[in-house]
């Protein structure tokens, strides 16, 4: 294998990774309805938990947690719906066939998809965060910026390593897959913490949720940089910021092993496809 | 090691050199492929617990030959495609293109072949047709300057010039299925798979993407083309060769001229009867007539029937027994025998009927 060969496979993931990416970012701006659905319905959830704790008079940084929660949600959401559910989608759109039939580096597909993801979820979750931190007048610390910004690219990484594995698994579970991730919304969000500090469920239960979440660790550790709520916090961010790290590397190293073990699967199934000649 | 090339023109192979070493490589080949679908609750009560879609396939196709496999639905075309594109493994057997096993040289392979399934549609709606045609090629990474002209050119030939800004969720089906077409051909395949590329499209679409392809393979000699395809005409216009496959089997495999041979001594009629009544079941038994197949064309409410004779003299019983209960007969004539007959003689069913039938059981 010459150095060239090892450039030519460099510059041909990279090329895969930006094609897939392209799609997520160019529909973000020519279907402009996702500002309604994406950013006005999450902004007005996230108004009424604000307009909640400042009816029961909770501490003022109870109104950041909940800006925070919303700004995580969205990408946990987008996460689920258009990272884990892509492959699904692509087998029922009919591009499935064509990528799989292609010698493209599967990885640079899933890749591609998660950071046109991360790109197309990172619009309405600025939009969210600045409407509510201008609306509400909410004002955020930077005492360790490196640390925050470090927090917050890891829990991407987490999240969207993980939607990278779970696209696997929901490919060969097919649509019933749909129903169970509706039923599981609630729950998650309810012990990922996204209005409240997730310390409050117990230390038991947190940890339960933070071990497969990577969410909770996530806003948890954003909370304790930005907030200054280090008092509920449920360990120290750095803490956080080393396991959402090595969460990041197992995600991502278990879904280049999934989609391999997917593709073989299918292939022995006949199940790549959408039907059968 | 120099491959045997099919010459089009002459109808044969180009003579090779007398040396030991020159050896013959299939640019597609398959050695007793099988495919057996285990099939899920709902279908194993009508087909059992399995299904085998292929039985011993054989097939050698050279380079530079336009191939043609011709069956009914569910005779195993689409399965023998999707293996050779290294979407689906095989039960038994092998299966090679140009030379490299399709299930341990899968990258390889890969690299060099491009399929396209008439009646889908792909890419995303977002995007328009050019875009769409860039990504996919790029998902073979092939660099913009080169892949720039192909796309043009392809777009050209697939009547999308026009459109090729507009977002493909705002094109019709037809546009869709034409711009699934020219995808294929942008990534200058070694090996081409046509899965039925003219399902679903309208009488002139049809033509036109049957006259790139055969524009295609003169000025592609190098490329191989196997077309799967359920229409006799559309193979016996195209293809240099064809496989006549039925329940996974290759019943016969010659080139079209040849194939029709097989029912030279037979006669074929072609007759017009007024009305869409069905046609007395006597038909069937009436001596010196091999075969029949109808077609109902409702619109200009009439059955047209061929039919393939055995003895020539039969033709006057059928006519009487066809024109009885008030059935008028409204045109005759011979015709040559075609793709279709020699289905019918080799299976004892019609290539239509099958189609069908099996359109039945997917409802």
């Amino acid at each position: 294998m010459t150095g060239r060969d090892e450039v030519g496979k460099v510059r041909f993931f990279m090329k895969v990774v930006v094609a897939r990416a392209y799609v997520r970012v160019i529909g973000a701006q020519r279907e402009m309805s996702w500002i309604i659905g994406d950013t006005l319905l999450p902004f007005l959830t996230v108004c009424a938990y604000i307009y909640v704790y400042r009816a029961m008079k909770a501490p003022p940084e109870y109104t950041g947690f909940v800006v925070l929660g919303g700004v995580i949600m969205t990408f946990w959401v987008h996460m689920l719906w258009s990272m884990a559910m892509q492959l699904f989608w692509e087998k029922e759109m009919g591009n499935m066939a064509r990528y799989l039939m292609a010698p493209l580096p599967r990885p640079a597909l899933l890749l591609g998809m998660a950071l046109g993801g991360i790109i197309m979820a990172s619009s309405r979750a600025v939009i969210i965060y600045l409407a509510c931190r201008y609306v509400f007048d909410i004002h955020f610390h930077f005492n360790e910026p490196w640390l925050a910004l470090s927090v917050f690219l890891v829990t991407l990484a987490a999240l969207y390593g993980m939607g990278m594995t779970l696209s696997s698994l929901f490919f060969i579970a097919g649509r019933g897959i749909n129903h169970g991730l509706m039923a599981m919304h609630e729950p998650v969000f309810f012990v990922a913490g996204f209005y409240f500090p997730v310390r409050r469920l117990g230390m038991l239960t947190a940890t339960a949720a933070a071990a497969i979440i990577p969410a909770t660790l996530g806003l948890d550790a954003l909370r304790q940089t930005m907030l200054n709520a280090h008092d509920t916090g449920l360990i120290s961010a750095r803490l956080e910021l080393a396991i959402l790290s090595v969460m990041s590397v197992v995600f991502v190293w278990a879904s280049v092993l999934m989609i391999r073990k997917m593709e073989e699967l299918g292939r022995k199934s006949g199940k790549l496809v959408l039907s059968e000649g | 090691m120099r491959a045997l090339h099919w010459h089009r023109e002459t109808a044969s192979y180009a003579d090779y050199a007398d040396d030991e070493q020159t050896m013959t490589t299939f640019s597609i080949e398959t050695r007793n492929l099988s495919r057996i679908f285990k099939l899920d609750r709902a279908a194993r009560k009508e087909s059992g617990r399995i299904l085998t879609a292929l039985d011993d396939l054989n097939l050698q196709i050279h380079p530079g030959e336009l191939f043609g496999l011709l069956g009914p639905n569910g005779a195993g075309k689409t399965t023998s495609i999707r293996i050779l594109c290294t979407l689906l493994l095989p039960t038994e057997g092998e299966a090679f293109i140009e030379g490299m096993d399709v299930v341990k040289d899968v990258w390889k392979v890969r690299r060099i072949i491009n399929m396209v399934s008439g009646g889908e549609t792909c890419g995303y709606g977002i995007l328009n047709a050019r875009e769409n045609l860039r990504l996919f090629t790029e998902l073979y990474g092939i660099p913009w300057r080169v892949a720039k002209p192909r796309i043009e050119y392809m777009l050209k030939v697939v009547g999308l010039e026009k459109f090729c800004g507009v977002r493909v969720n705002k094109l019709s089906t037809g546009l869709r299925q034409r711009l699934n077409f020219a995808r294929g051909f942008t990534t200058d395949p070694k090996v081409l798979f046509l899965d039925e590329p003219t399902v679903g499209l309208d009488v002139h679409s049809a033509r036109q993407i049957r006259s790139f392809i055969k524009e295609w393979v003169v000025d592609h000699p190098e490329k191989t083309i196997l077309l799967t395809t359920h229409h006799m005409v559309e193979a016996d216009e195209l293809c240099d060769r064809v496989a006549i496959i039925d329940r996974g089997k290759v019943q016969v495999c010659d080139t079209p001229a040849a194939l029709k041979k097989l029912v030279q001594k037979e006669t074929a009629l072609d007759l017009t009867i007024k009305g869409l009544d069905p046609l007395p079941d006597s038909l069937d038994e009436l001596p010196g007539v091999q075969s029949l197949t109808t077609n109902r064309e409702t619109d200009r409410q009439v059955t047209l029937v061929h039919a393939l004779l055995t003895d020539p003299e039969a033709g006057g019983e059928l006519i009487r027994v066809m024109t009885g209960n008030g059935r008028r007969l409204m045109g005759l004539e011979t015709s040559q025998p075609t793709l279709e007959d020699v289905f019918v003689k080799l299976t004892g069913r019609s290539l239509v009927d099958n189609n069908v039938d099996a359109a039945e059981r997917d409802k």
